[in-house]
């Protein structure tokens, strides 16, 4: 066996892979799928969304397989009765934390938190749904924010600083009250750092960022930051 | 068929738009299969007025938000073996419920719909039932037996839930359900 190759199992099925990748990525290029949200190819790994949990045989403890690299001997178990209780739930929390009303939003149809709970067959929620409101912003010329949709997978804080090298999104706040910020918690219409790429909203996974008058299906393209890295590195 | 063997179905609507009942009719010609093998006793499509007894399977469409209508799914649930929640109103709250945003108070949120977005004439109406604090979802309040999510639901869906239950199977909604 060479130097970095490790070997591993994914659901019984033998599977060789290189040291420092995780297990999302072995799977990926063994045709396997996990179900993920915050993860998108192109950016760093950020394990928010707790979707890519799987199973580790040895350890009582579930796994992000996002964040996880993988080890020699390892046995990974990515769907089983156990997983598939602990996705449902967190795609429930993620639907009560917020103001998630498909029919009304412009993602409907092309959103993958809908997509996944439909796939998990996530038909109620059990917990109680939080009503708080949280700031829409619509000052920019044709980008929107509307904070009452997002999920805080932080795609477009990455995509902003990584790929567009601007970083004019972050975090503020802490737990439910986190929101996406632009610059130092200003309106997006005065940024002078923003250069309007709308990377933001090709990556956003629900409607929280969208291009005003834009049908979200076109707006999306989840390859954008895979393509810009590879366009760098060639 | 004696009409006494066959099980009693019936329809609800409380704060939806009516869309999920469209959905129902919207099964056509299946409806027709349906209507023989069961016996419809209450609906808002149907000239009664007081929820019977001995319901065995009720479709509940809308969210809870009075209280003529907390009072009536109480009754619902006490007089039924299945109460399936009908469309994304009853499952979640949906647009009935994005009035719960306004928080303060049941008066804030009156003042908000009837009196400072009324274009003319702004007055609170008096003579309805009393609205609750908040929209609330089917199960915030009694057991729901089953959930058809969707904004209307699929006539599929909806025909696919009806024929499992009245063949004694238990639906499976994993890839059928559908918010939105």
């Amino acid at each position: 066996m060479g130097i970095g190759v490790i070997k591993l199992k994914i659901n019984e099925q033998e599977v060789i892979s290189r040291e420092g990748d995780t297990i999302l990525k072995a799977a990926k290029e063994h045709g396997i799928t996990i179900p993920t949200l915050c993860d998108l190819d192109g950016l760093s790994n950020f394990g928010g969304c707790r979707l890519c949990l799987v199973e580790v045989k040895g350890s009582p403890k579930l796994f992000p397989a996002c964040t996880t690299p993988v080890s020699n001997g390892m046995e990974v178990i990515t769907d089983s009765e156990r997983l598939k209780k602990y996705r449902k739930m967190a795609i429930e929390l993620i639907l009560s934390e917020r103001i998630h009303v498909c029919s009304v939003c412009v993602a409907n149809n092309n959103c993958e938190l809908q997509d996944l709970a439909n796939k998990l067959g996530v038909d109620h929620v059990n917990f109680k749904r939080d009503w708080n409101t949280h700031d829409l912003d619509t000052t920019h010329e044709f980008l929107v924010i509307d904070r009452n949709r997002c999920i805080l997978c932080t795609r477009c804080i990455r995509v902003c600083d990584e790929v567009e090298g601007v970083h004019v999104l972050d975090l503020k706040n802490r737990g439910k009250d986190t929101e996406v910020i632009i610059d130092l918690d200003d309106q997006w219409g005065v940024s002078k750092i923003c250069t309007s790429c709308r990377k933001c909203a090709k990556v956003c996974p629900v409607g929280a960022i969208y291009v005003e008058g834009q049908p979200i299906s076109q707006t999306r393209d989840k390859k954008i930051a895979e393509f810009v890295l590879t366009r760098r590195q060639s | 068929m004696n009409l006494e063997n066959k099980p009693r179905v019936a329809t609800v609507w409380l704060s939806g738009c009516s869309g999920c009942h469209m959905s129902f009719l919207d099964q056509d010609e299946r409806l027709i299969n349906i209507a023989a093998k069961v016996q419809f006793v209450y609906s808002p499509i149907m000239d009664v007025k007081v929820f019977p007894e001995n319901v065995d399977v009720t479709l509940v469409e809308g969210a809870v938000a009075n209280e003529e209508q907390l009072e009536l799914l109480k009754q619902v649930r006490e007089r039924t073996k299945i109460l399936i929640s009908l469309g994304d109103c009853a499952v979640t709250g949906n647009v009935t419920g994005l009035r719960n945003t306004v928080q303060n108070s049941v008066e804030s949120t009156l003042k908000k719909a009837f009196i400072e977005t009324a274009d003319v004439n702004g007055q609170i109406p008096n003579e309805v039932p009393k609205i609750l604090k908040q929209t609330v979802p089917l199960h915030e309040i009694v057991k729901v037996d089953y959930y058809i999510p969707g904004c209307p639901p699929s006539a599929d869906t909806i025909n696919y839930v009806l024929t499992e239950l009245l063949a004694g199977r238990t639906p499976n909604m994993e890839n059928r359900s559908k918010y939105g």
